[in-house]
């Protein structure tokens, strides 16, 4: 099903605040396995320059791609999500995401396209604080395969 | 910032210590729960055979993850890393026995920029294919 190019260029309101919480930075840590004391120890994390720990730098997914998850799911769009594979990643950052902040995401949609039956939509998320500074820019692009033919 | 490597130490071809990354279903069950994403084509080898997959897949987040890894144990502080991205090109299959899977990852200094920054390329291999396409982080050194 071809994707409504109309919503090029639509963006969705920012989301409530996310909070980021040391543990929760640890947890992520520990689940891909990085030892580097910077995510764990705020002692590390000051020693080079950091106010608190910092997250490793791929954490902010979770965070960009839930408020993605409007855009999907909005069904004037028409995406088939069930069929929904990752083709890009990029980020792009101001500073880590760093215990204590409280972000927001703006998501933008940059591109809707269909090629070989494959629909593909790229949405961008801007990530800024609780002050409104600027700390990540996070780029994905999704990919709904084409249906198998009967 | 508190890179420890020194921009005037390194040049175009300088490469990155290596490493590998072991990847089992345990390893995905923890990454979903940690990272929130939980579909099933991450840990349900029946669900992953009905989509079409040869069997359960790690999380294209996942392998990025480990994949910056070569990049920020260099530097030291994973602050320093400026930029990020890659393509998913093919998925790590995760078999259910004791080993799994594993993610092979190499990379090299590809390009001195301004302001101390270098553009590392990356590559990641897993069961001898490439799973990470353009695949490029760029690091502000001391």
């Amino acid at each position: 099903m071809a994707l409504d190019q109309s919503f090029v260029g639509r963006s969705y309101p920012p989301t409530d605040p996310y909070e980021v919480g040391r543990e929760k930075i640890r947890e992520f840590a520990v689940a891909v396995g990085d030892a580097n004391p910077v995510y764990t120890d705020p002692e590390a994390a000051k020693a080079h320059g950091h106010a608190d720990v910092i997250a490793p730098p791929t954490f902010v997914f979770a965070i960009t791609f839930k408020a993605a998850g409007q855009v999907v799911a909005d069904p004037q769009l028409g995406l088939d999500y069930s069929r929904v594979v990752h083709g890009d990643q990029k980020f792009a950052y101001s500073r880590p995401v760093r215990a204590g902040d409280r972000l927001s995401v703006t998501s933008t949609i940059e591109a809707v396209k269909s090629l070989a039956g494959n629909d593909i939509i790229d949405i961008r998320g801007e990530v800024h604080d609780e002050t409104g500074e600027h700390v990540v820019t996070a780029w994905t692009k999704l990919v709904s395969r084409a249906p198998e033919e009967a | 910032m508190a890179a420890q490597i020194k921009y005037a130490d390194v040049e175009v071809g300088t490469e990155l210590p290596a490493a590998s990354f072991p990847v089992t279903r345990a390893t995905l069950v923890q990454y979903a729960g940690a990272s929130g994403d939980f579909n099933p084509i991450h840990w349900n080898e029946k669900f992953a055979k009905e989509v079409g997959l040869p069997d359960v897949i790690a999380h294209g987040m996942f392998t990025m993850a480990e994949a910056i890894r070569v990049v920020t144990d260099w530097v030291g502080d994973p602050g320093a890393v400026v930029e990020y991205g890659v393509r998913f090109t093919k998925p790590v299959v995760v078999p259910n026995d004791d080993r799994g899977g594993l993610i092979e990852v190499t990379a090299k200094v590809a390009a001195k920029l301004d302001d101390n920054r270098v553009r590392v390329d990356l590559t990641a291999m897993s069961a001898g294919q490439k799973v990470l396409g353009m695949s490029r982080a760029v690091v502000a050194l001391a």
